[in-house]
């Protein structure tokens, strides 16, 4: 008997029980019920939540594997030091030494961040009795994407009690909420749990370790790896070169650092018509803007090196899309079709802010040097009131053409 | 009961719970978010509302026949801010440290939507004995949300409760510090008393289904 004909065989049996929606959840994992929408005219189209849900966490897979051994990577990097004009294949990188400490890191916080979301969507879902919505696969996966790869398990499971429960089931669930889960999440921890959320110890794994057992009075060397964009807002020099920028050789959270393969998966994404790409475009126009008028302002001699905004605003406008989420949160976060505007001149207006915002705060807010998140959740809030004067806009120009043709 | 009869006892718990101030008619937000990061402070806020609320429902319901209705609300406001020179007099004089955490918000009982509620609604039109039971009913029911609030906010944001670190030392990592246990910053901030006023509304709402509005 195949797995198929198992699973239908339990289905009988658990249906109108308190197990039907959790077993729904793993049933559809593996195949599509058997049961279709009874009532009512449906359009029936193959792009399903499921497919769209797989189709975003696709992408996301490479980004995975790159974060662990870059995890890795930056933890023998600050040990021993910073291989100089590494290519993107290079074997400094691409090691299995790298691979194993980062995957010892990362795949708890996946782990982790899977169960505890899934447990909580069942808990709602048995509660209120309906089906299990597959909207914390993406979720599940974006999380540990996002966090700095020493954040303790026990930190990221109340986080995602917090988000799960407060920034989307009290609204109803998958496609109810507000802002994204996420970055609601990350949020969360990020004012919860400062000193974890920031600084140069948490970027690179051990480093929190090492430090506390040099304090017990072990003979080590301290390592830290501050972010790209930490160490600009305290106005020191860039340190990486532009290649390794692009591929994503730099300490940050997991998954923000390598700007190619965000790039690749927004590829797919926008291939897939999964992901708008107006508001891809758009916030990548907003945050060139943005970083234009900043290199504009010191260009007319408007701020001088004195000022403590100097070296995040004359970082040159375009590398603000290789350093720090802002790649990251506009492909993947952004595009939320849940929480971004839904028509399509509010998707430019939508889009626009988010990269405009993001830049803005990173230079002018030292303290939240992630503005994408931020910038995100903000445009989140606002995305129906941009969709609402869309609409009205719309209706006020129709009416008037239609004066005009009556009249 | 001897002292109070059924109907005079509604006025006492109704406020508590089916009909609390707070999580039912959503009045006295503003402090109930600003001043309950430590429970010291929300303690001492809801005594105050307590005194406040208890003497000026029975002052208006004593004038309520002579007050020219045209003029009411300034009368009222009179009478409330009298009170609360008072209160905020006393904090100054017995307890300096804890005035100047309640700073701007002792005064700002003045606007305590809560009471000038009562004293339109009910010491208007009731006699002054009901009155004060109105009075001490309706601030028992803020200061229950404000305890509940001031409690889960000073412990799991600062670890400790009216002072005394009831979870161990932060800084010399013992109890559950040395577990690896943090505070939570975010508990500190105003955004998440609003959030845990909404998670009560929610607990409550959901036992009692007959508390949720039609909308």
């Amino acid at each position: 008997m195949g797995l198929k004909e198992k699973l239908h065989n339990i289905k009988g049996k658990v249906d109108g029980t308190n197990w039907q929606t959790m077993f729904g959840a793993v049933h559809t994992l593996f195949y599509t019920p058997n049961e279709t929408t009874h009532s009512g005219g449906h359009l029936r189209a193959a792009d399903d939540l499921k497919r769209i849900m797989v189709n975003v966490v696709l992408p996301l897979i490479p980004i995975l594997i790159f974060g662990m051994f870059n995890a890795g990577f930056q933890h023998n990097a600050a040990i021993n030091g910073f291989p100089q004009g590494m290519g993107f294949f290079s074997p400094e990188f691409w090691n299995f030494d790298n691979l194993a400490i980062g995957a010892m890191k990362l795949l708890p916080l996946v782990i982790v961040s899977y169960v505890v979301g899934l447990g909580i969507e069942i808990f709602f879902a048995t509660i209120n009795k309906h089906e299990v919505e597959e909207g914390y696969f993406v979720t599940g996966m974006l999380v540990p994407l996002i966090i700095p790869i020493d954040t303790p398990l026990w930190m990221l499971t109340v986080a995602i009690i917090f988000g799960v429960v407060i920034g989307k089931e009290i609204f109803g669930g998958t496609g109810m909420n507000i802002l994204n889960p996420a970055l609601t999440i990350r949020a969360f921890l990020f004012f919860a749990y400062p000193t974890w959320m920031s600084g140069d110890k948490v970027w690179v794994t051990g480093a929190v370790e090492r430090t506390n057992e040099i304090a017990a009075g072990a003979n080590l060397d301290a390592i830290s790896g501050e972010t790209i964009l930490g160490s600009l807002a305290q106005g020191n020099e860039l340190a990486y070169s532009v290649s390794d920028m692009f591929f994503g050789f730099i300490p940050g959270s997991v998954g923000e650092t390598s700007t190619l393969l965000i790039l690749l998966g927004g590829l797919y994404l926008i291939y897939t018509k999964v992901a708008s790409w107006r508001i891809i475009v758009s916030s990548v126009i907003g945050a060139l803007v943005m970083g234009l008028i900043f290199n504009g302002v010191v260009d007319a001699g408007w701020i001088t090196e004195s000022s403590k905004f100097y070296t995040l605003m004359s970082t040159a406008y375009w590398q603000h899309l290789l350093i720090g989420g802002l790649a990251f949160g506009i492909v993947f976060m952004a595009t939320d079709p849940v929480t971004a505007s839904q028509t399509n001149k509010g998707k430019w207006i939508y889009g626009f802010l988010i990269g405009f915002i993001s830049v803005m705060i990173r230079v002018f807010n030292p303290a939240y040097p992630e503005g994408v998140m931020l910038a995100i959740l903000l445009m989140n809030v606002f995305s129906p009131t941009i969709d609402h004067y869309v609409v009205q806009g719309n209706v006020k120009r129709r009416l008037k053409r239609l004066k005009a043709k009556t009249a | 009961m001897g002292l109070l009869s059924k109907k005079d006892t509604k006025l006492i718990t109704d406020p508590l719970a089916d009909n609390n101030p707070i999580t039912i008619q959503v009045l006295g937000i503003c402090s109930a978010l600003a001043i309950t990061a430590e429970l010291k402070a929300s303690i001492v806020m809801s005594i105050a509302v307590l005194f406040v609320l208890g003497v000026g429902n029975v002052v208006i319901s004593l004038m309520r026949n002579i007050i020219p209705s045209k003029i009411r609300i300034i009368v009222q406001l009179i009478v409330v801010a009298t009170l609360v020179i008072i209160v905020d007099l006393i904090l100054k004089a017995f307890a300096y440290e804890l005035s100047k955490t309640l700073s701007v918000f002792v005064g700002l009982i003045i606007t305590n939507c809560i009471i000038m509620g009562r004293f339109e609604a009910f010491a208007l039109a009731n006699g002054p004995w009901r009155s004060f039971l109105d009075g001490i009913g309706n601030s028992l029911g803020y200061a229950v949300i404000l305890i509940i609030v001031g409690f889960f906010r000073e412990l799991l944001g600062s670890g400790s409760l009216l002072g005394i670190k009831v979870l161990g030392d932060p800084i010399e990592k013992t109890g559950v510090y040395a577990f690896g246990y943090e505070n939570n910053g975010f508990m500190l901030l105003a955004p998440m008393a609003l959030i845990t006023v909404g998670i009560i509304i929610w607990v409550q709402r959901s036992r009692n289904e007959a508390l949720i509005e039609d909308n």
